[in-house]
């Protein structure tokens, strides 16, 4: 299918709007491969196909909404049947409404790797095998690998409104990566590593593997460590999973219910001076990069936090009605099930200009933190409450030392920013919406022995 | 709806497209047919605000050739469109041979509809909004300092259809049902959260026996309570976890260890250790797919076996690991009717379903009040697991202190670390007043299945490590 073909579908359902009833469709078709090898052979291989529709009606400020994972004819008239019974019976909201367009230009971004459609699939099997062999090569301690993964899709996509909104692209992206097992007299370690790049060509097997036999063997021979307050170190992975719940706390959903203590500080000192905080969907290097948002608005650039000042929040269109500002082209929708929440696309810290093994030497004592055990269960994006299990090496003399496990770190994502003292210049981009640097905290709460 | 009463897909049918799917050779060969409608209205602020509707349906095909797997998905339930999935799950799986060989079918015995009294499709979605609009009243009634209140009412009703090259042919018909409540209480402290949810494998009847302002008053008093919290402890302390809502840390402290599929890579701590001690002599483990209506129940699994109870740890010993099809038949055993799978598009895997810790017979009073100094967990949030190192973590979302055999003043949220036998073998006492505890959703290889746990009232005396900034 081609994105010309997904609109004609989300036309088609639009056109079929009422007078005073507002439509808008979202439509997804995408083909995927993957690859799990195991023991030099593939354990499995899995071709497929999906697509689906998404439906939301308006009509008397009551939204409805319907979904159905087929692009049948009928089935899209059973789902907008559901979605416009649905809307009877929702409470009137002032603000309900689809997202009007806005004039801004979506940026100009290439997000699709034509090449990947001719990447022949035994190419793609002997990279998942090889990716295995490498890790398992990797160190005399490499003991087994859990998954070694080749995975690519392609994608194509289209919204279409009764309010105007019209737009439809493709997207394709490919990753490597593996989960490896190291172990001596010690015990046993776990690490992973990855690669991830918009076709098949350009991804960095040798980095994966590399980083799943160092994660894991690092951690050899760790421990729990004696309870204390120090400075934390974040790698770029830990950064981008906590600039994640920022994100959520800075959300317009948040501050409209009120689940953010950050509601009323815009003006604010909220963060260490050496904290800007930007959502920049518009990154071409980022895998998470996008021309438009959930609702069909332009991506954009969005400062939230200058040197430490809280500027704004993260809007779709609905939150941005209803709190008097602009949409800042941030409407989230994971798929096409379901209405768009708000979220960021590529939320990063402004890099700093130290490498991260000169604020090593810098923090001098802490604990460098690998990985984070647990931040479903141990982060609460209200109160602002953080305790998650760590895995990670202490830092003395400002060199990595002996590796520590089963202990916890705690403190509140508000005082964290607060007492970041250091930010690295090493910005790392991940498959998901947050990039990452390697950052200090002080103050921070270890508990272990 | 009419459609209840069609068979997701002709006998005849199955039989073609598992020949279809033998063509290149292979040991076995699967169909997975499924179609799930699912429905939920949310109320935020006030307002009944998202009222959806949804239906997936199509079918997966495997072919298992030695120890490689081909699997093809499609949502194009014409024969035509499960046979070119059948002919692209062939070639995935890169059989050499010529065509294998299928059994024929024979529907299985006992694999019962799953009973849903009152289908929730039948319920007028009025009522629905009813019951979201209560809870929001019963939870605002608690008192001014409840700033915030969310209810969400889910339902899903999947039928799904399973036939293999074995010969297996079974058909299931699963409704769930699904209710919580999540409070904001806002104090000089800041502010505080609460949440309570009930889910089982039932129809609209759950609210004959559960009451939705009961959950609502739960959820904001759990929020209250917190207003007053002290920061939690840090460091290890003896904990004692209350009924019901412990299962949590059964299900990450061993649970995930006990898949065959992680032991068979030397990916868990278990591995190599049946038939060994493996827990204090307290812990008797079962995983039950059986259990009446609880969420993670069903009357087979995603492989069309029926669900079993399994006794995975007696006495502290360690008796059986849970199995899926293929790990059972590398060792030659009979699966534990533990394949599952989050739907048509994904791989069955070996799964828990409800797991649960054997009530014993200490007085819950008495644990407490033997317990000179420690942490008393009341509900417990969700929690993550590395098989390998056995390292696990789980979250309290209410917890006390324990002073002087009592239990006092209320502590904020944190997580918990710990090992897995370690943890296992601290556990000297174990109450008689056993619970199931809250619905979840299980996360594994980036699938999420309904599992249900259970614990009575049980200590750990050490090997726990709370993680709060108190010192």
């Amino acid at each position: 299918m081609t994105p010309e073909d997904v609109q004609r579908i989300a036309d088609r359902v639009v056109a079929q709007a009422r007078p005073g009833e507002a439509i808008e469709a979202v439509v997804s078709w995408g083909r995927e491969t993957e690859v799990r090898a195991y023991d030099g052979d593939v354990e499995h291989f899995v071709s497929a196909e999906s697509a689906g529709v998404g439906i939301r009606v308006v009509e008397d400020r009551r939204q409805g909404l319907g979904w159905v994972g087929v692009l049948e004819d009928e089935a899209l008239a059973d789902c907008l049947a559901a979605a416009r019974d649905n809307a009877r019976f929702s409470s009137p909201d002032p603000h309900a409404g689809l997202a009007e367009p806005d004039g801004v230009v979506p940026p100009d971004l290439t997000l699709v790797d034509e090449r990947l459609a001719l990447v022949p699939t035994e190419h793609k099997i002997a990279a998942a095998i090889d990716l295995e062999a490498a890790v398992r090569a990797g160190d005399p301690r490499m003991v087994g690998v859990e998954s070694a993964d080749y995975a690519d899709a392609q994608v194509v996509s289209a919204i279409t409104s009764t309010t105007g909104i019209r737009v439809a692209g493709a997207e394709s992206s490919a990753y490597l990566g593996a989960y490896a097992l190291a172990a001596d007299a010690r015990g046993t370690t776990t690490g992973f590593g990855y690669t991830v790049a918009r076709g098949f060509d350009d991804l960095d097997a040798a980095a994966a593997a590399r980083d799943a036999v160092d994660r894991s063997v690092r951690l050899l021979g760790a421990d729990t460590a004696r309870s204390r307050r120090l400075t934390v170190v974040l790698d770029p992975y830990v950064t981008s999973q906590l600039l994640g719940l920022v994100a959520e706390m800075l959300s317009g959903e948040a501050v409209l219910r009120g689940r953010t203590p950050f509601a009323d500080r815009v003006g604010d000192s909220v963060a260490s001076p050496l904290v800007t905080l930007v959502d920049d969907a518009t990154d071409p290097a980022a895998p998470t990069a996008s021309d438009v948002d959930g609702e069909g608005l332009a991506c954009r650039q969005v400062e939230l936090i200058t040197e430490g000042r809280l500027r704004g929040f993260l809007h779709n269109a609905y939150t941005a009605r209803a709190l008097g500002a602009r949409s800042t082209g941030s409407a989230q929708r994971g798929s096409y099930r379901g209405a768009p929440s708000v979220g960021p696309h590529v939320i990063s810290l402004r890099p700093g200009d130290t490498s991260p093994e000169e604020l090593l030497a810098q923090v001098g004592e802490g604990l460098w933190v690998h990985e984070l055990v647990g931040l479903h269960s141990g982060v609460n994006p209200v109160s602002g409450d953080l305790s998650v299990g760590v895995e990670g090496q202490l830092l003395r003399a400002g060199a990595p030392a002996e590796p520590v496990r089963e202990v916890t770190i705690a403190s509140t994502i508000q005082r964290l920013l607060d007492d970041v003292v250091a930010v690295g210049n090493d910005l790392t981009r991940f498959p998901w919406e947050a990039s990452g640097v390697t950052l200090a905290a002080a103050d921070v709460m270890m508990s272990g022995r | 709806m009419p459609t209840d009463a069609i068979p997701l897909l002709d006998q005849d049918v199955v039989g073609r497209v598992i020949a279809a799917a033998l063509t290149r050779g292979g040991d076995f060969a699967e169909v997975f047919v499924e179609d799930k409608q699912s429905s939920s209205a949310l109320l935020d602020d006030g307002r009944v605000e998202e009222l959806s509707s949804g239906r997936d349906r199509g079918a997966g095909i495997r072919v298992v050739v030695g120890e490689s797997t081909g699997f093809a998905h499609t949502s194009d339930l014409s024969e035509l469109g499960l046979l070119e999935a059948a002919r692209t799950a062939a070639a995935a799986a890169r059989g050499a041979g010529a065509g294998g060989v299928a059994a024929a079918l024979v529907p299985t015995a006992g694999t019962a509809r799953t009973s849903a009294a009152i289908p929730p499709g039948e319920v007028a979605k009025a009522r629905k909004v009813e019951l979201l609009l209560a809870a929001d009243g019963h939870a605002r009634s608690t008192g001014g300092a409840i700033t915030q209140v969310t209810a969400r009412y889910a339902d899903s009703h999947r039928r799904i259809l399973v036939a293999n090259s074995d010969g297996v042919l079974a058909g299931d018909d699963q409704v769930r049902t699904l209710f919580s409540v999540s409070c904001v209480a806002s104090g000089d402290t800041g502010m505080q959260t609460g949440r309570e949810s009930v889910g089982r494998t039932v129809g609209f009847e759950l609210f004959d026996d559960h009451d939705v302002t009961e959950l609502a008053g739960n959820a904001a008093r759990r929020a209250l309570s917190k207003l007053a919290a002290r920061p939690a402890p840090s460091g290890e302390r003896t904990v004692v976890i209350g009924p019901g809502g412990g299962g949590v840390m059964f299900h990450e402290a061993c649970g995930h260890g006990l898949e065959a599929d992680l032991v068979a890579k030397g990916a868990s701590v278990f591995a190599g250790r049946m038939g060994e001690q493996v827990a204090s002599s307290l812990v008797t483990l079962v995983d039950d797919g059986t259990m009446d209506g609880e969420w993670g129940g069903a009357s087979i699994d995603d492989e069309g076996r029926p669900t079993r109870r399994n006794v995975l740890i007696q006495d502290g010993v360690l008796v059986d690991y849970m199995w899926d099809t293929l790990r059972a038949r590398a060792d030659g055993r009979a699966p534990s009717g533990n394949g599952r799978r989050q739907s048509y598009q994904h791989l069955p895997m070996v799964r828990m379903t409800n797991t649960y810790l054997v009530g014993g017979s200490s007085s819950p009073d008495e644990i407490v009040a033997d317990t000179a100094d420690g942490v008393y967990i009341a509900h417990l949030g969700g929690g993550q697991v590395n098989t390998a190192t056995g390292d696990f973590v789980f979250g309290m979302t209410e917890a006390y202190l324990i002073e002087d055999g009592r239990i006092t003043e209320p502590l904020r949220e944190g997580n918990l670390i710990g090992n897995g036998p370690a943890v296992l073998a601290a556990i000297d006492a174990v109450g008689n007043d056993f619970a199931m505890g809250s619905p979840g959703t299980c996360g594994k290889d980036g699938q999420g299945v309904p599992v249900g746990d259970g614990v009575p009232t049980l200590r750990v005396a050490s090997g726990l490590t709370i993680g709060g900034t108190a010192a």
